[in-house]
């Protein structure tokens, strides 16, 4: 072997001389493939994690945190939620369809490994621009790919989030969220146990798609088509039945650990299985279920075939596990053993075709620290016009790829499979029943990337609290979250400095909030031909609902109801989309003030569930007048609003994209005390309006029919797909 | 009353099914597409919704070739009633027990949404609770539910009555704009020339639970449980 085969797995050539100096001979081709798999940064988080450990996975509820594969947390009745999200950027630009559609089966493995039934699939998309020509192709592709495996598995898509920028033209993300209902007595982690514990291998065949896809995740991207090989194609037949096998099996009492084989396949899931357990593992190639005949022993332990489990039985359970797997028509085979050698041994042929010390495997050498450039000076004010027209600025936007309908969409997703989907796409958060119980989850997926890119400390707080606000506006208390990091090259010294600055946000915020991160994924590389995308930390949200009953509305449904705003308004413009419908480059995002951020969550919560507020909506992307839009469009019925006099400007108002602020609603008698318990508990509020009429009325300022109102919201983004 | 829920391999609105029977006081026994047999005693059988064999070869072909198909069809012909709900209603067109088949929809795409059926006839089990020209809404989830029949075929049906429910307006009017996945005539249900066989496509078992804020598909259920 040569250290040009090792650069060419991407390995770099200090990782080649530390393999040659531990083992103190050259590896074989087989094992630096299993090297440059494991030390990938998709599987080792070399260049991130040191800055992940700064963010905080402890709580009341947290159950088991990041290290998983995903993270669990308490939601009572011996229940807990398993949720985790993840990202298919790389797979899904080459190959729309299958990268995407293997994005939400490799999620809902990682799901129902950990012996959770998943409940919710949600998903963080980003593409570029809708004139770029790939756009369509990509956004159609990526959307049936998800739709077809999801719909197929028969789990709800309960939502997500849809953006647009040119900055992703040629590196579009996918990040596949879901969620899984676990009994807590009852989950399942990656564990090997003793030797001479039994190695099986569960699913779907292997063959020689998606080799070297963790690698290929972990190096930027020349944007081509030519790295086809290496996107895995996804069967959601086999996984609805691996499910239903893997989830029959747990009952039995049977399995010792279980582990998905994910990135890196048969490599990860023996090493991490093994390395966990401080034991050793030996693998028999020979035994390996195979699609195409003579692979080698380098091909079957990198590909990435889907669909495939490993799973330890416990002694004398071996028979069990293949009726319940043969009635699934599944495979279930023995391929190895759990030893005490510390090491990965793998035989083929009668034949050792990799010998290689574990703890080595699991624990690449750090990444040599890039120098960070401290990136969170926001850029200089822009000046915003103020003169727009305020009915103008918002039938554009709400006809945009900003704030348009993603009916378009979510149509293609089943939302109500399972029987459990209160709240589907269209609102704040989705909201999904416990099975057979009175309480719920609500799930939100949330990031602004452009407060992210002019800010990253300010813009990874926003993403938090949007997620926290979203969750609240449902009536839930927000529990716990996931994230997707997606980011450029790592590199590159302004990368490393978003990522640590957009980490610390997050972090502070997730403190502040007492709403710590169970679970994550790091998408570095994101880049083309030297650009990068902007920085993209998507935050995924678990709440708990415990009273199906106390639901808040959506919408003004209740004409005469008083229409009140919480939070306080200071007509922030600069980053907002009133800035950028007007042709103004982003500018410093709107400041986050955690302590409001909790004060005026927890009023909304308190007075959902004394039954004082009706509706609630965040005041977000588009501010105060987007979410009037958006409340009087789910209702059903417009607003009378009187703005509140002040010396801000009335499009700052309108348009400010303050944060910590939300619309409720309450029934005409309660306004009062509503307003004097606001008061009382030190929550800015003040009375802006009144709902019901045909129209949405901004006093002195615009009338819009609500009409006119829905024909720009839904029809943008049905134009664009039937435009050629 | 007992309703035997069948599971293919990847069907998947089984356990909705069965939800569903039980919250409303019957009683589901799930059945393994495996078995040769059903129980004796049966009062209704139910194919749910899903993807069934990942509708490899076509949705329904290879699940109604399953073991559990040769009994399903003669409980059926002996008056068993039987109902198909959108992967289940396929099935019924690739085992013969309906004629025509579900094409691909005429956009081409998976639609999930709440429609408008018209309750074109009240039959008994299953439509009886409904006022025959009523407006109900029900959600459909499919990709493949385009009805097709060839024209003799749909004259007769028309002849003899067994379009049971057909895509509408709010108002009940059958039009094209309510029309959401191209099936001619806008059917989205029918039945057997005996009334025991009704095939499907929108999912009552998904609006029968005040929770989920729509229990228009209940009383379908109900007629088929107080049967």
């Amino acid at each position: 072997m040569s250290e040009k085969i090792a650069l060419e797995l991407g390995l770099e050539a200090e990782e080649y001389q530390h393999i040659k100096e531990k083992l103190r001979r050259e590896p074989n081709f087989t094992e630096l493939g299993i090297f440059s798999a494991m030390w990938s940064e998709h599987c080792s988080y070399k260049s991130s994690r040191a800055f992940l450990s700064r963010l905080p996975t402890e709580g009341d509820c947290v159950i088991c945190g990041p290290g998983e594969n995903a993270g669990v947390v308490d939601i009572g009745d011996n229940k807990a939620a398993v949720f985790k999200m993840e990202s298919h950027n790389h797979p899904s630009y080459i190959e729309p369809y299958h990268g995407a559609a293997t994005g939400v089966g490799g999620v809902m493995r990682d799901i129902f490994t950990m012996g959770a039934r998943p409940v919710a699939n949600f998903n963080a998309l980003r593409f570029g621009a809708p004139e770029h020509p790939k756009t369509k192709h990509l956004l159609s592709g990526v959307i049936s790919g998800l739709a077809d495996y999801g719909n197929c598995i028969g789990v709800p898509m309960l939502g997500g989030a849809t953006g647009f920028d040119t900055q992703y033209d040629d590196n579009i993300l996918v990040n596949a969220m879901c969620v899984g209902i676990a009994q807590q007595d009852a989950i399942f982690y990656a564990r090997a146990g003793k030797p001479g514990n039994q190695v099986f291998y569960v699913g779907s065949k292997t063959g020689r798609d998606g080799i070297h896809g963790a690698t290929m995740a972990s190096a930027s991207f020349e944007g081509d088509t030519d790295n086809r090989p290496t996107v895995q194609v996804g069967d959601p037949f086999a996984e609805k039945l691996l499910l239903e096998a893997c989830l029959e099996l747990m009952q039995t009492n049977a399995i010792v650990g279980i582990q998905d084989m994910g990135a890196a396949g048969l490599t990860s899931s023996a090493v991490e299985i093994a390395a966990k357990g401080g034991v050793g593992i030996q693998l028999n190639l020979d035994n390996v279920p195979l699609r195409e005949p003579e692979m080698s022993a380098y091909e079957i332990m990198l590909s990435e075939s889907q669909e495939r489990m490993l799973v330890i039985l416990k002694p004398g359970k071996e028979k069990l596990a293949m009726q319940i797997f043969e009635k699934w028509q599944l495979d279930c085979i023995n391929i190895g053993e759990i030893t005490d050698t510390k090491h990965l041994e793998v035989l083929q042929h009668d034949e050792q075709q990799a010998y290689l010390p574990l703890d080595m495997l699991a624990q690449p050498p750090l990444a040599a620290p890039t120098q960070t450039t401290t990136s969170s000076t926001p850029k200089a004010t822009a000046s915003v016009p103020m003169q727009a027209d305020a009915r103008e600025c918002l039938l554009k936007l709400l006809n945009s790829p900003e704030l348009g309908s993603r009916r378009w969409i979510y149509e293609q997703y089943d939302q109500t499979v399972m029987g459990d989907s209160i709240r589907t796409p269209g609102a704040d958060a989705a909201i999904v029943r416990i099975h057979g119980s009175t309480r719920a989850l609500a799930v939100s997926v949330d990031v602004t990337p452009r407060y992210v890119h002019a800010d990253p400390l300010e813009g990874g707080r926003q993403a938090v609290a949007e997620s926290f606000r979203n969750l609240v506006a449902s009536g839930a208390k927000p529990l716990a979250i996931t994230n997707c990091l997606n980011f450029g090259n790592p590199k590159k010294p302004e990368t490393t400095g978003q990522f640590a600055s957009a980490i610390e946000g997050m972090r502070e915020a997730c403190i502040a909030l007492d709403f710590p991160v169970v679970s994550g994924n790091v998408s570095f590389y994101n880049e083309t031909r030297g650009h990068g995308i902007p920085p993209t930390p998507s935050i995924g949200g678990v709440g708990l609902i415990d009273d199906i009953t106390r639901i808040p509305g959506t919408g003004f449904n209740e004409a005469g109801d008083a229409i009140l705003l919480l939070g306080e308004t200071h007509g922030h413009l600069e980053c907002s989309l009133y800035a950028r419908v007007n042709g103004v480059p982003d500018g410093a995002p709107p400041p986050i003030d955690l302590g409001a951020e909790k004060h005026n969550g927890a009023f909304v919560l308190e007075h959902i569930r004394n039954g004082g507020i009706r509706a609630v909506h965040d005041i977000s992307a588009g501010g105060l007048i987007a979410a009037l839009a958006q409340m009087s469009l789910l209702g059903g019925r417009g607003a009378v609003i009187t703005p509140p006099a002040s010396h801000i400007h009335p499009n700052g108002i309108l348009f400010g994209e303050d944060q910590a602020r939300y619309i409720v609603t309450c029934s005409p008698e309660d306004t009062d005390k509503l307003l004097e318990a606001a008061k009382a508990g030190n929550v800015p509020a003040i009375w802006i309006g009144t709902a019901g009429d045909a129209n949405l009325t901004i006093e002195g300022v615009t009338s819009i029919a609500l009409k006119d109102l829905r024909e720009a919201f839904e029809s943008w983004m049905p134009n664009y797909m039937r435009s050629n | 009353m007992s309703i035997a829920v069948i599971t293919f391999p990847a069907s998947n609105c089984d356990r909705d099914a069965a939800v569903a029977v039980e919250a409303l006081g019957g009683r589901a026994i799930r059945i393994h597409h495996s078995e040769t047999s059903l129980p004796d005693k049966l009062d209704a059988v139910i194919l749910p919704g899903g993807f069934s064999y990942g509708d490899y070869l076509r949705p329904g072909c290879m699940a109604a070739r399953s073991p559990i198909m040769r009994e399903i069809k003669d409980k059926a012909e002996a008056g068993t009633p039987t109902l198909g709900i959108c992967n289940g209603f396929q099935l019924l067109t690739e085992a013969g027990l309906l004629p025509g088949a579900l094409l691909r929809n005429r956009d081409l795409l998976f639609i999930c949404r709440e429609v408008h059926l018209l309750i074109e006839r009240n039959i008994s089990p299953f439509t009886r609770l409904y006022r025959k020209g009523a407006v109900v809404t029900m959600p459909i989830a499919h990709k493949d539910g385009n009805y097709y029949a060839d024209a003799e075929t749909l004259k007769r049906l028309e002849g003899e009555g067994r379009i049971v429910l057909r895509y509408c307006n709010t108002e009940g009017d059958v039009n094209r704009d309510a029309n959401p996945n191209g099936s001619l005539d806008n059917i989205a249900a029918l039945c057997n020339d005996a009334g025991n066989v009704l095939g499907m496509m929108p999912h009552p078992e998904r609006c029968a639970d005040a929770v989920l804020g729509n229990t228009d598909g209940e009383a379908l259920l109900r007629g088929l449980l107080e049967a």
